[in-house]
């Protein structure tokens, strides 16, 4: 991948991670979700962030428009995964935010289209995710920009 | 899961409305494509009206308008307008278990129905519209005629 890109959102620009942004995602996640998880976020960019590059994807949005505010706009992360219960390999995203006040402005558009050009490059044609039921807003998004249910059904159980 | 034909021709209408921003279109015009009659297509109109979805413009070259947002409308915010699609009771919690579990599963068939017809805005659909009639014109037509009324489709 080109260190920046242009998306298809021309206000916003999506790249690599950094580990400068870090501090930003640990800082977007917790306001989203409103627990503080340094530790893991720190532990995803070593994962995500520095290895096997050519098919882990930790992308970040930021403003084209106005760089010197340096405000990261949001992140999506996703990696090829291959042969789990039968798949063929496929991109897998398990990680997307975006930042409350700049959402319905293409952002999350934009990295959506950034990762699945991510997975088209490492040679996947299907991209899966996994949303709570009554998760409406990643759902409507999601939905939104194409995904239908797959053929998988996701099973639990209370272990006693 | 079925849909009542109500509630599927609601959401026809509001996908032919839809097609182009401001279109108007006449119940005989949606009413032809899909093989119904205006009466009953009419009813279905009113019901959507009433529900400040779409709204009748008269005089010529008049017809029904939506004036919702396609982005905000739902295929559940349309289906409940003609059907109960209310989850199924829970069992009494001192019937018997296998009550309570059959109430669960049932539960888990329309938790799955609520979810995806929630999910799925009025402008998805015309997205999966258009995309399935791109992916037709590029796969050879197969011999199969066009359904003749609204119950066969």
């Amino acid at each position: 991948m080109k260190e920046t890109k242009t998306t298809a959102s021309s206000a916003v620009r999506v790249r690599r991670v950094r580990a400068a942004d870090i501090p930003q995602v640990i800082a977007l996640d917790a306001r989203v979700t409103k627990l503080a998880k340094a530790g893991y976020w720190n532990d995803i960019f070593r994962r995500y962030g520095r290895q096997r590059s050519e098919e882990r994807f930790f992308l970040v949005a930021e403003s084209r428009v106005d760089r010197s505010a340096a405000a990261l706009l949001g992140f999506i992360i996703g990696e090829v995964r291959a042969w789990e219960f039968g798949s063929t390999p496929c991109g897998w995203v398990f990680a997307l935010s975006v930042e409350p006040k700049m959402r319905l402005h293409g952002v999350g558009s934009a990295l959506f289209e950034a990762i699945s050009d991510e997975f088209r490059k490492a040679g996947v044609d299907k991209m899966r995710t996994m949303v709570a039921r009554d998760g409406h807003l990643p759902m409507l998004f999601f939905r939104g920009e194409g995904m239908i249910a797959g053929p998988y059904i996701q099973l639990e159980k209370d272990l006693d | 899961m079925r849909l009542q034909i109500s509630t599927r021709l609601a959401i026809f209408a509001v996908l032919e409305l839809t097609a182009r921003e401001g279109l108007q279109l006449s119940v005989a015009e949606i009413g032809r494509k899909y093989g119904v009659s205006s009466h009953h297509l009419a009813k279905v109109m009113h019901v959507l009206g009433r529900a400040g979805l779409v709204r009748s413009v008269r005089g010529v070259g008049g017809g029904y308008q939506f004036i919702g947002n396609p982005r905000r409308t739902t295929l559940l915010d349309v289906a409940q307008l003609f059907e109960d699609l209310s989850s199924v009771e829970p069992a009494n919690g001192d019937g018997p278990s296998e009550e309570q579990t059959l109430s669960e599963v049932l539960g888990e068939i329309d938790d799955v129905a609520h979810a995806t017809l929630g999910s799925i805005t009025i402008a998805t659909m015309r997205k999966l519209v258009e995309r399935r009639r791109v992916g037709e014109g590029r796969r050879p037509k197969p011999a199969s005629r066009r359904p003749q009324s609204i119950a066969e489709i």
